[in-house]
């Protein structure tokens, strides 16, 4: 299995139980209403809220384990996360913003660059390479975030509520475009949304937070 | 716009206090021997004098950038305890007599000092009394508010975008250095420009811990207050010198403190 999470996510008074793993290629739609703690499973995942109890753990690595105090950084995890409010790096081009990933990581500048902008092209954006995020639409920004994400070749891809952020027109391109890209991915994927129209376009499976 | 009316007596104890301001610096443009200015400008001393001050006063405000950012990104950001004390202890100089800042510098650093004493005995170095200690009273005096200002903006900064790096890959240096600090750049260059500016005004602690020396450790502000019962004159033009670099820091300043028309 890619990724696996029993135990309790919480954030100040929030808390809720979850058990679920999704292997290599499937795409898990995680779903319910405003409230239920789609968001703080994405955090949790990620490592930027710690885990209440329990285990999170992907292939053999524990990334968080309260009761043996193990916690990985989220610097260290092999995941990427779209976040609901997409957080491009204003002072950023569109490239910059997605080979920042790569350069993290040690690539050289000139190979990032030129991975970075393969994947703008297969999310449709070659030619917005030097633009800042702020000069994009909404949808264009969710393509910029996504490619972001997918650059690294993550083995955990997290998706918080990818289209919600878009506006009608560019949600049903996106709807198009999201399970063309998915397909591809190698990795587990989680979604998380409210909206029952992206669970239909993408998912593999699904769970319902209530 | 909306005009907002003021009363007539508040106006007049506005004018008063512009005034009270604005009269003795004024004074100092009248009184300024305008047909002697360049020669005075030209003295050995006067050039001295002007070359220290800039001197120290740079390098203190970039060694006040170079140490006060981590620190200001320190105090922003870490969640260690105790952490009100030491911000508390690192602002204390802007409040401090800049004397009793001397005093303190002479204390640590001085040839019997804590540290100075060890200094002096293993390495043969002794601070006081030395250009290196102007830039280091400079430094002490300085750096607060450079810190302040830049903690400030840290503090405002988006936290989510650091977080969002750091999902990305990026180390907690690389999210310093590529996220964090660009977002506080206006704040760096204000706190830089701000630090500079105090350096250069900086007397009493820098007095108390180099001593004012003409030539080696004295700036224009001991100048300023040497040449007083001295040569008055001379007095004012370098005051006049001060000023002007001021308001030049002010105008250079303006879009961030000043507001209005």
């Amino acid at each position: 299995m890619s990724i696996s999470l029993q135990g309790t996510i919480g954030r100040g008074e929030f808390e809720r139980s979850l058990d679920f793993s999704v292997v290599d290629g499937e795409v898990l739609a995680i779903t319910g209403p405003n409230g239920s703690g789609k968001s703080t499973i994405i955090h949790t995942i990620a490592g930027l809220i710690p885990l209440r109890s329990g285990q999170l753990q992907s292939e053999n690595i524990i990334w968080d384990n309260p009761s043996v105090k193990t916690w990985i950084a989220p610097e260290h995890r092999t995941c990427a996360v779209v976040f609901q409010d997409l957080r491009l790096f204003p002072h950023m081009s569109v490239v910059a913003n997605v080979a920042y990933g790569l350069r993290a990581h040690g690539v050289h500048k000139d190979e990032a660059l030129s991975r970075s902008s393969a994947v703008l092209m297969q999310v449709g954006l070659s030619s917005f390479e030097k633009r800042r995020p702020e000069n994009l639409s909404g949808g264009e920004r969710q393509r910029v975030a996504l490619a972001r994400a997918l650059v690294v070749e993550p083995r955990v891809l997290l998706l918080d509520e990818p289209l919600s952020a878009v506006d009608v027109a560019s949600r049903a391109a996106l709807r198009e475009l999201l399970p063309e890209i998915l397909s591809s991915f190698a990795g587990a994927t989680i979604l998380v949304t409210h909206d029952l129209g992206d669970v239909e376009a993408v998912a593999t499976r699904s769970l319902g937070l209530i | 716009m909306r005009t907002q009316r003021i009363s007539p007596s508040l106006k007049i104890i506005a004018a008063v206090a512009a005034l009270f301001v604005a009269l003795p610096l004024l004074s100092i443009f009248v009184r300024v021997p305008w047909s002697d200015l360049r020669d005075m400008l030209a003295q050995k001393s006067t050039r001295d004098a002007l070359f220290i001050s800039l001197q120290t006063s740079i390098i203190a405000a970039l060694f006040s950038c170079l140490f006060g950012v981590p620190l200001a990104w320190f105090l922003a950001r870490s969640e260690s305890r105790g952490l009100s004390v030491l911000r508390v202890v690192c602002i204390t100089p802007m409040v401090l007599p800049p004397v009793v800042g001397g005093i303190a510098l002479l204390t640590a650093f001085g040839r019997q000092g804590i540290v100075g004493q060890y200094l002096y005995d293993w390495f043969g170095i002794s601070l006081p009394f030395t250009r290196t200690a102007v830039v280091m009273a400079q430094i002490f005096v300085a750096m607060p508010f450079l810190v302040l200002a830049v903690e400030a903006a840290f503090r405002q900064s988006d936290n989510e975008l650091e977080e969002t790096a750091s999902t990305m890959g990026a180390s907690p240096s690389r999210v310093f250095f590529t996220i964090a600090l660009p977002a506080a750049r206006p704040a760096v260059i204000a706190g830089v420009a701000l630090a500079w500016a105090r350096s250069l005004g900086e007397f009493g602690a820098s007095i108390t811990f180099a001593g004012s020396f003409p030539g080696r450790t004295q700036t224009l502000p001991m100048a300023v207050y040497e040449l007083v019962s001295v040569d008055y004159r001379l007095s004012l033009v370098l005051s006049l010198v001060l000023i002007f670099i001021s308001v030049a820091v002010l105008a250079a300043m303006r879009d961030r403190w000043m507001v209005g028309r």
